[in-house]
């Protein structure tokens, strides 16, 4: 059927990877519906236990600019760096089908580039998240909260936290072992093993995984972000 | 003597046509994503439903180029790319079914 044996089977486990994504953001979605929405005006919004939190009132902060209050500036800037390093990933692998050993390289070292850039900005959210804002969250008992852990959050309901360390940790971790799978590509690569072999499938199946990645993002940009 | 570990390879010129295309790809994500920030906070959250459905309908769109082009799915054969899309059938049914389940279990509450 004109695909490759290896090619076929990266697509069934990517497959089953959308399958596990699919489970913890449909959980996620049963979850948020079965607790109460806020449903007073977007101005006077505060952080509470009693109903879930508008995701732009808590992803608002931005590196260096402490204070400011930029939502969803810093998230829009993590998708654009993955967007970018999905385009220069394919550009790899149209180098690969041409025997272009030196263009494979260029692009495979800007994709891990933006690999890394990725998961430094997510190291950057995390930290945030987990030491919360400086007003922090009045507690029903007169004490206050700040940032999130599994068992206390002060942005909302503590299912809200343990859905994002879940689902952003378990996309990172695929973010993590994408460049590291990008950085073996790229050695062998450089040391002339796809030349000697006659072809970049290799370029080809791992492309297709990191585009995966990217692609799980984009539900995790709007299901988690945006909605 | 005469055996030489040295293989010839003949790089062949970059395919300005399809570099193009890749590029007007991503610039198509790119916009995309800015329309979903214009959604963000152009339509107010009162109007919940239609802020929701046009992410929805934003995301697919975004999900099928990255698929269909970045993936190289859609220039496949017919068996691979049937194999893949019927299966999110059952994704889809999943979704639909635990998000009203929540929304009676939070009726009950």
């Amino acid at each position: 059927m004109n695909v490759s044996y290896g090619k076929l089977m990266m697509w069934f486990f990517l497959l089953s990877d959308a399958f596990t994504f699919s489970a913890l953001l449909i959980t996620y979605g049963l979850v948020r519906s079965a607790h109460p929405a806020y449903d007073g005006s977007v101005e006077n919004f505060i952080f509470s236990q009693a109903y879930w939190p508008i995701p732009e009132k808590v992803f608002e902060a931005v590196p260096f600019f402490h204070g400011l209050n930029a939502p969803l500036v810093f998230v829009g800037i993590m998708t654009f760096v993955l967007i970018m390093s999905s385009v220069t990933m394919v550009l790899a692998v149209e180098a690969g089908q041409r025997m272009d050993r030196r263009a494979v390289e260029k692009w495979m070292l800007w994709t891990i580039l933006g690999g890394i850039t990725f998961l430094s900005c997510q190291a950057w959210e995390w930290a945030h998240f987990i030491h919360g804002s400086d007003a922090g969250s009045l507690l029903a008992d007169g004490s206050k909260i700040f940032g999130a852990s599994l068992s206390i959050n002060q942005y909302g309901p503590p299912d809200f936290a343990a859905f994002f360390f879940f689902i952003t940790g378990f996309h990172g971790f695929h973010v993590f072992s994408g460049v590291l799978l990008n950085f073996l590509i790229f050695y062998n690569t450089v040391t002339g093993v796809y030349e000697r072999r006659g072809h970049y499938e290799m370029v080809e199946k791992v492309g297709l995984y990191w585009h995966f990645v990217d692609l799980v993002w984009v539900f995790v940009f709007t299901f988690f972000y945006l909605v | 003597m005469a055996h030489s570990e040295e293989t010839v390879v003949t790089v062949l010129p970059p395919d300005k046509e399809r570099i193009k295309k890749l590029w007007t790809v991503a610039a198509i994500l790119g916009i995309i994503t800015l329309i979903e920030f214009g959604v963000a906070f152009g339509i107010p959250h009162e109007m919940k439903n239609l802020r929701v459905w046009t992410f929805i309908l934003m995301t697919i769109v975004k999900a099928a180029y990255i698929v269909g082009e970045f993936m190289h799915l859609r220039h496949e054969a017919k068996v691979l790319i049937w194999s893949i899309l019927i299966p999110m059938v059952f994704v889809v049914w999943m979704l639909v079914a635990f998000v009203y389940e929540g929304m009676a279990i939070a009726d009950v509450r």
